[in-house]
């Protein structure tokens, strides 16, 4: 009793809540408004705090904290300001769907509307970027909001979730009880998938001649990537996976054609083109993904899709066979059916369809010239798979480098790709590898980045240093915006507006002057041993930044040109 | 098409604000909406008329059904409604005018709520189409101002939006 009406204020009721959901990480910045909550955080030593160096940097290390382990990621930022650098973060983790928190300090209750100092309506400006987002009026009612605020962020179609906080509640007494359900009439995610749609699903399948997978973001977020090579197996049916999706399956695998989409491989995108039945799990038919939507459709298929979400089914492609549910119950409930029922297979279409798909893959569309002049950003993506054993977390930022990571470096398990797919933030790397490295403090971390991409949230290399972290920062460095060159030459005539990087800075003097160890590497015959040195022992504590000055006028192939459809692929020039 | 929908949520600050938003971000048409508290306090009702093909109005559905703060969303399309707006409409009352409004009046079946020297503010309630042609039989000269509630809707007999 003594225990439950003793007060704390609301800054402490706040980290208790904290405290409660187990949390290990908050990413943040102080600043005036959650100067209570700080100093809350001071008097407490479970959960640790990283001061980051700029706000949308803790957002984004806090999302790919929960990409690479699956928990909720917690982000804490001052009003105003703090809060709008933390946009570009939660619109990033709002796209693909990633479960966070994140705390905003407001302007006291008294002072909201009168323009004060460092006051923004944060609510009303993140609205269309969160999963949902709380304005706590009350002391009393910040335990309740917070036990919500981690539900609704982690259930159902995963999000970020904001809770702002006004500076005179955190400083207000109340008793600290939390929560320990929660129910909301108006929110409750379907998670089991209908039975008799599971069984007419099963069922196409079964009789395919040409049929196919297709998987996505979901399946890595749902945990789902064990069932899904249980039943891709039993069935021994082809798969290919979106950029989001990569690790989900094997990529190793005899039945993986690689990614699809405006990159995808050549196989991957003919045989999603062609098959007849295709079975989408936790994808959602992206622009980026199936092209022309128009094109796609012009050759008949019929599509199951399983997702959580059901405004993600039927929204660019009609579905034949829809099934809303949580995609590892639904994928389970496949096994099971298929163990009870032995669906017999058309062994022969199967066959013909394999047979079909390794002529595609004989095109062997990710072919490049290897050259003994130019270092090729290729060739350093295989020899980092090969030096890293395949077994690296490896973020990237945006452009270029993104798609040749996805292409050149295979992934085995899920969580290991981190990325920003469906916002395509430029800047998201580094702070990614922070967030990854936090979470896994003996695991390799690579930053595959460009750099234009760097240079956009490269402050952070101090916060690297306070920190230890030892991220090795792989740098492809073509002295180009690369990907808004490849579309200003293969569309706009070769008219490069404002996609050439003039004045650099000199990278290695950089990465040294933040107190890391800096690599420039312009032969091919240095890659390999560079990398080998930079993931060796001696440098195992180390953040090592390897600039790697690349050929210039590298391009991205396959290239699915925007409104082109699938099958319409520009494929390298020797091939 | 025109669609309906009527929705029950949580009765909260700014969660209009949701609704309009997602609107708009998602480019959908909003011809009017309504909203007030339930006779629940903790519940808005609110009526939206809009309209698109199918596949949008069943987006729509899917995309209200997914704001936290929604709790029932129902398409009165998909079944018999009643549809009901008020309108009030302020008219010139002067000479010829004064006889001609009350007889329009009478035939729309609305009332006369405030008769000044030169003006008389009718109240009219009817579905949409029914405010329309009211307006379209008055001399456009004599109309001083209109304003209008936008649609409210309600099923039929067993159909009920309720918690």
């Amino acid at each position: 009793m003594e225990q439950s009406s003793k007060q704390f204020t609301g800054a402490e009721i706040l980290i208790r809540c904290l405290h409660e959901e187990n949390v290990e990480f908050v990413f943040g910045y102080p600043g005036g408004a959650v100067l209570n909550i700080y100093d809350a955080i001071f008097h407490q030593d479970k959960f640790k705090h990283i001061l980051v160096r700029h706000e949308q940097a803790a957002i984004h290390a806090a999302d790919a904290f929960s990409r690479s382990t699956g928990k909720v990621g917690v982000a804490l930022v001052t009003s105003g300001p703090g809060a709008t650098n933390a946009i570009t973060g939660i619109a990033t983790a709002y796209m693909d769907s990633i479960p966070m928190v994140i705390i905003s300090g407001q302007v006291p209750t008294y002072a909201i509307g009168e323009d004060a100092f460092q006051e923004c309506d944060t609510v009303g400006i993140t609205r269309p970027c969160v999963k949902h987002n709380f304005l706590v009026k009350d002391v009393k009612d910040i335990a309740a909001t917070m036990k919500k605020a981690f539900y609704v962020a982690n259930s159902g179609r995963p999000g970020p979730v904001l809770v702002d906080i006004p500076k005179d509640i955190t400083a207000h007494l109340h008793a600290f009880e939390y929560p320990e359900t929660v129910q909301l009439r108006s929110y409750n995610p379907v998670t089991k998938g209908h039975l008799g749609q599971i069984k007419k699903a099963l069922k196409l399948l079964a009789e395919a001649k040409r049929p196919m997978v297709y998987s996505g973001g979901g399946v890595v977020l749902g945990d789902a990537s064990e069932y899904l090579i249980k039943l891709v197996q039993s069935l021994n049916i082809p798969i290919t996976s979106t950029l989001m999706g990569l690790g989900g399956y094997p990529a190793s695998d005899k039945n993986f054609l690689g990614m699809l989409g405006m990159h995808g491989t050549y196989e991957a995108n003919m045989a999603m083109q062609e098959c007849d039945v295709l079975l989408a799990v936790g994808s959602r038919f992206d622009d980026r993904v199936i092209g022309n939507t128009e094109h796609f459709l012009s050759n008949p298929r019929t599509i199951i899709h399983i997702d959580i979400d059901p405004s993600s089914i039927s929204k660019r492609v009609k579905i034949d066979v829809p099934i809303v549910g949580d995609v590892k119950s639904v994928l389970a409930d496949m096994i099971d059916l298929i163990a009870a029922e032995k669906p017999v297979q058309n062994t022969v279409a199967l066959a013909d369809w394999f047979k079909q798909i390794n002529a595609w893959r004989n095109k062997k569309c990710l072919t490049y010239a290897q050259s003994t002049e130019f270092i090729k950003p290729q060739y350093v993506i295989q020899k980092l798979h090969e030096v890293t054993k395949g077994d690296a977390f490896v973020t990237s930022d945006v452009g270029q480098h993104q798609m040749w990571a996805a292409q050149y470096y295979p992934f085995d398990k899920p969580r290991r790709w981190i990325n920003s797919g469906g916002l395509g933030t430029m800047g998201v790397g580094l702070p990614y590898a922070m967030g990854v490295q936090f979470a896994h403090p003996d695991a390799q971390v690579a930053c595959v980045t460009g750099e234009g991409s760097i240079q956009m949230n490269i402050q952070e290399l101090s916060t690297c240093l306070q920190y230890n972290l030892p991220i090795k920062v792989i740098l492809l460095n073509n002295r180009y915006l690369g990907m808004v060159r490849q579309w200003q030459e293969f569309f706009y005539e070769n008219r490069y507006a404002e996609s050439y990087m003039e004045s650099l800075p000199d990278f290695v003097k950089l990465a040294e002057a933040y107190g890391h160890v800096g690599m420039r590497i312009e032969n091919p015959s240095d890659v390999e041993g560079a990398l080998a040195e930079a993931f060796s022992p001696k440098l195992k504590d180390r953040l090592v930044f390897m600039n790697f000055l690349t050929d210039q006028k590298e391009n991205v192939f396959p290239m699915i040109p925007g409104g082109k459809g699938l099958s319409e692929m520009i494929l390298a020039e020797n091939l | 098409m025109r669609h309906i929908i009527s929705l029950l949520m949580e009765n909260e600050a700014g969660a209009l604000s949701r609704v309009a938003g997602l609107f708009s971000a998602r480019g959908y048409n909003i011809e009017s909406l309504t909203v007030a508290a339930t006779e629940d306090p903790t519940l808005s009702r609110m009526t939206i008329v809009t309209s698109g093909s199918e596949a949008v109005i069943e987006q729509i559905i899917k995309q209200l059904n997914k704001l936290i703060d929604v709790v029932k969303v129902l398409d009165l399309n998909d079944g018999k409604f009643i549809e009901r707006e008020l309108m009030l409409v302020k008219v010139k009352a002067t000479g010829a005018f004064r006889e001609e409004m009350k007889r329009m009046c009478d035939i729309f079946r609305g009332r006369i709520i405030d008769v000044a020297d030169g003006s008389f503010t009718i109240e009219l309630t009817g579905s949409g189409n029914k405010l329309d042609a009211f307006i379209e039989s008055l001399d456009k000269a004599a109309i001083l101002e209109t304003v209008r509630t936008g649609a409210s809707g309600i099923g039929r007999g067993d159909r009920i939006l309720k918690v």
